[in-house]
């Protein structure tokens, strides 16, 4: 139970993460390589916010790191989108080649300033306590990552179901062109889509802080991989998909970690990787571009 | 004389061929002008040249504005409607999703659609990809009919239609053709002599003939030396 | 094939030049911190050197022959890897573990680019991530203590040729380094003019195209997949002997995409673009690193001095601004106005 809860927990990062970086994909044409920054810009804001409140109390302390983190993820993921992806618009290879490079300038920037050693990221300590659930002893902060991602997720359904902006992502995701030759400035949906991505990923960075209760450099690029086997083993522009997907791989990497030994687990994703590719090299989904 | 649609020197390169090699011809305002050539000429790139969804070079006018350099969807927001080639209807949205999402500002003419399509009214919530070819032609003509357009650019609406839909797209096409100003790639060859006003040739990216439709159909050796064999009447 | 003498000038004349470097006792101020052959100025061209040749063996893979791999750094690494293990944790001798480790480079890239290449396009890109990622995660959870974990370990030096051991030897790491360089220019070279080339440079316009002609890619792809590891393997064995034993730094996705940013700043697909870019970026990010603790920069304002003391940052700033700027390299500049024109 603690494995399966655990399990669908770490489902839940992933989800939040590649959900971004598929609708990015499947929307834009982009496989954006600077979502691992957003993940870091956000826990490594949320973190700063905390360390400068010292003296408050820890919920809205915690609280209001988080809160920052998010804001300043979603601003930085819509300046990065006009600022360096929409002047190179249908320039397919140098977009990504630009993610590239902010990704990998980002992580420098994060160890410049701060260093390279983890820190501890304050959160309320409910978070480590555990709650019984069938048995188990399961700790707090599994359901948290949980939660938000079903509030992510039934979020973004309603979102796209529902809003005119949903419906033109939903739209350009099949036919880019055609909803340009409806009239619409498809650039704004992109930048839009890329600041949903940026808030998703940097809650998956606010989250990772209080799952692994510290914040370092690498968290986000090491996190950004497996979103990306999430996502295509879902299937790109699915997000049904990736939520399913996000899912299985949390599950196989906890039970592998365990039944196996530890570090197998990672193993085991990437094999499943291999083998879904090779099954069906169109994902679960079977959306692909 | 320039007409509602004015193209001058027209050039399109897709790859390495050279695909449009000086295109000129004016649409006039009101009725009709078919684009007519056989298969390959080039006579849907003209089509998407005029909408901005190639790379091209040369003079394009509407109304007397140059809209050469203008981006697709703001070309779309002077008037212009388009009827692509395979429909292109969005398959994962629902009949009402793919007519909300044609909406501009002012007033969508739901009525004049429901009126022309009544079909459309019925299967709203329905999935358009699991909609018959005929029905989704049907939402692609009603997406570009939604707004009041100065000119409606029309790809082979009626390919691969059993016969009594083309004669039903035919008959939408005179209707419409009474409303605003069509621009009709068209291979058969009956529905443009219903319809067609005006009538320009391509071969080989190039326009070789220029004049009133029904003049050209009359002359069966023009018609088999300029439009091939094989066209249904 | 017979190569033109005009073709082969250039090269060779470069060629023979690099050969002589170790012989000049000169001072280029700025662009090396060193005297010309004083160890450390031929470690840094020796590296320079065979960072050169690994991007051009991806570049083999990426800018002839349209392959985006996410997962060539796992080739190299198995180059650094295998044959310190062998020498040091198996007590191997060194001839042994070199002839090992070329059946692997031979084998391995094989096997996994059959699985690899039966996708194409993101999903290609995706499986050799992967497959990069679980050899890293084979090289940090150290199995059976061979691989050393994060830190790695000291290669057992005694087994070492003595030719390359020590740092008097400095100077024949440097002429191997640039043997290697030259090696891999000839046959990338050979092997893009030959008539497997015009296939790979086939496939990277137009896939379908060459199916329709009758060939089949898979065999093509598989083929320039196998010489392009091949080579990078032998690249990570250079480069095992410049350093004091391996390191997980080499097997990191990161890698990979810092040998993306060498051949993209060179200029992908074009005859010196990725030895241009990989020598430069292995420089810069040298002298990034001495500047960094310079004088000038130590007394910059914290605002500036921080990010500059990170070469890793201002490489990476240089890198978008290459793609912004000089989309094609710079060995495409002659070329530029109509690069831009294009876009």
């Amino acid at each position: 139970m603690l494995l399966t809860v655990t399990g669908v927990g770490l489902g839940a990062l992933y989800f939040l993460i590649a959900s971004g970086l598929s609708l990015i994909y499947g929307l834009m044409g982009v496989l954006n390589f600077a979502h691992g920054a957003f993940i870091t810009v956000g826990a490594y804001a949320m973190w700063f916010t905390e360390s400068k409140l010292g003296g408050v109390p820890i919920w809205p302390r915690f609280l209001l790191g988080a809160l920052v983190g998010l804001v300043v993820g979603a601003v930085f993921a819509g300046l990065v989108e006009l600022v360096l992806i929409r002047p190179l618009y249908r320039r397919h290879i140098e977009q990504v080649l630009v993610t590239v490079g902010l990704g990998l300038s980002t992580t420098a920037l994060v160890i410049a300033i701060w260093g390279n050693d983890a820190r501890p990221v304050p959160a309320p300590a409910w978070f480590g306590e555990t709650t019984t659930l069938a048995g188990a002893n399961i700790p707090n902060d599994r359901f948290l990552l949980i939660v938000s991602a079903l509030v992510v997720l039934l979020a973004l359904t309603a979102f796209l179901k529902r809003t005119r902006y949903g419906l033109i992502i939903r739209a350009g995701v099949e036919n880019r062109a055609m909803v340009t030759a409806l009239g619409i400035d498809v650039r704004r949906a992109f930048t839009l889509v890329f600041a949903i991505g940026g808030v998703a990923a940097a809650l998956a960075g606010v989250l990772s802080n209080v799952y692994f209760t510290t914040v370092d450099p690498g968290r986000g690029t090491s996190l950004l991989i497996f979103a990306f086997i999430v996502v295509v083993i879902g299937g790109l522009g699915s997000l049904r998909g990736t939520a399913a997907a996000a899912v299985v791989v949390g599950l196989v990497q906890q039970y592998a970690n365990y039944y196996a030994s530890s570090g197998l687990g990672d193993l085991s994703v990437v094999l499943l990787l291999g083998l879904v590719l090779l099954v069906r090299p169109r994902g679960l989904s079977g959306s692909f571009a | 004389m320039s007409g509602l649609l004015s193209v001058r020197d027209l050039h399109v390169h897709l790859g390495e061929s050279h695909v449009l090699q000086g295109i000129e011809f004016d649409v006039p305002e009101g009725g009709v002008t078919a684009l007519l050539g056989r298969n390959g000429v080039g006579k849907t790139t003209t089509l998407r040249a005029l909408m901005g969804l190639v790379d091209r070079r040369g003079s394009i006018k509407l109304g007397g504005e140059e809209i050469t350099a203008t981006p697709t969807h703001r070309i779309v927001r002077r008037g212009v409607g388009y009827v692509p080639e395979d429909r292109d209807v969005f398959a994962g949205l629902t009949v009402d999703e793919n007519l909300r999402l044609a909406e501009r500002d002012g007033d969508p003419r739901y009525e004049l659609v429901y009126d022309l399509f009544p079909e459309l009214k019925e299967r709203g919530r329905q999935l358009a990809g699991t909609l018959s070819g005929g029905q989704q032609q049907m939402v692609a003509i009603a997406r570009a009919l939604l707004n009041e357009n100065r000119v409606l650019l029309v790809d082979e609406p009626t390919k691969g239609l059993a016969p009594l839909l083309v004669t039903q797209v035919a008959d939408v096409l005179a209707r419409v053709s009474e409303l605003t100003t069509v621009l009709l790639v068209e291979q058969n060859l009956g529905v443009v002599q219903r319809v067609a006003r005006e009538a320009v040739v391509l071969d080989t990216g190039r326009v070789v003939h220029i004049g009133p439709a029904k003049e050209l159909l009359a002359n069966e050796a023009m018609v088999h030396r300029m439009l091939g064999v094989g066209h249904a009447a | 094939m017979r190569i033109p003498v005009k073709t082969l000038a250039v090269p060779v004349v470069v060629l023979v030049a690099l050969a002589l470097v170790p012989q000049f006792a000169v001072d280029i101020p700025y662009v090396f911190k060193d005297t010309l052959n004083t160890p450390g100025t031929l470690q840094l061209l020796a590296l320079c050197l065979v960072f050169g040749g690994l991007a051009m063996t991806y570049d083999l893979l990426f800018g002839f022959t349209g392959l985006l791999s996410f997962g060539h750094a796992l080739y190299f690494a198995v180059g650094v890897y295998l044959v310190a293990i062998a020498v040091t944790k198996w007590h191997w001798g060194f001839a042994v573990a070199l002839l090992f480790t070329a059946l692997v480079a031979i084998l391995l890239p094989t096997l996994l680019g059959a699985v690899s290449l039966r996708v194409g396009g993101i999903a290609f890109a995706m499986v050799t991530l992967a497959f990069a990622q679980a050899g890293s995660i084979l090289a940090f959870k150290n199995p059976w203590g061979w691989t050393g974990g994060e830190e790695g370990f000291g290669t057992d030096y005694t087994k070492l040729p003595d030719a390359f051991v020590g740092i008097l030897n400095t100077k024949n790491l440097y002429w191997l380094a640039l043997v290697y360089a030259a090696v891999v220019f000839a046959i990338v070279r050979w092997v893009v003019g030959s008539s497997p080339g015009h296939v790979w440079q086939a496939i990277r316009e137009n896939e379908l195209r060459v199916e329709v002609l009758g060939l089949r890619p898979f065999g093509y792809k598989l083929l320039v997949f196998v010489i392009a590891s091949f080579l990078a393997t032998a690249g990570g064995v250079v480069y095992l002997l410049t350093q004091t034993g391996p390191s997980t730094e080499v097997t990191t996705a990161n890698f990979t995409l810092t040998l993306l940013v060498m051949v993209v700043i060179g200029g992908s697909g074009t005859k010196w673009g990725a030895l241009l870019g990989g020598v430069l970026y292995t420089w810069a990010n040298q002298r990034l690193g001495d500047a960094s603790s310079s004088h000038a920069v130590s007394s910059l304002p914290p605002v500036l001095r921080t990010p500059l003391q990170q070469p890793a940052f201002v490489l990476g700033v240089l890198f978008i601004l290459v793609v912004f700027f000089i989309p094609g390299g710079l060995a495409r500049t002659g070329r530029l106005r109509r690069a831009l024109k294009l876009s």
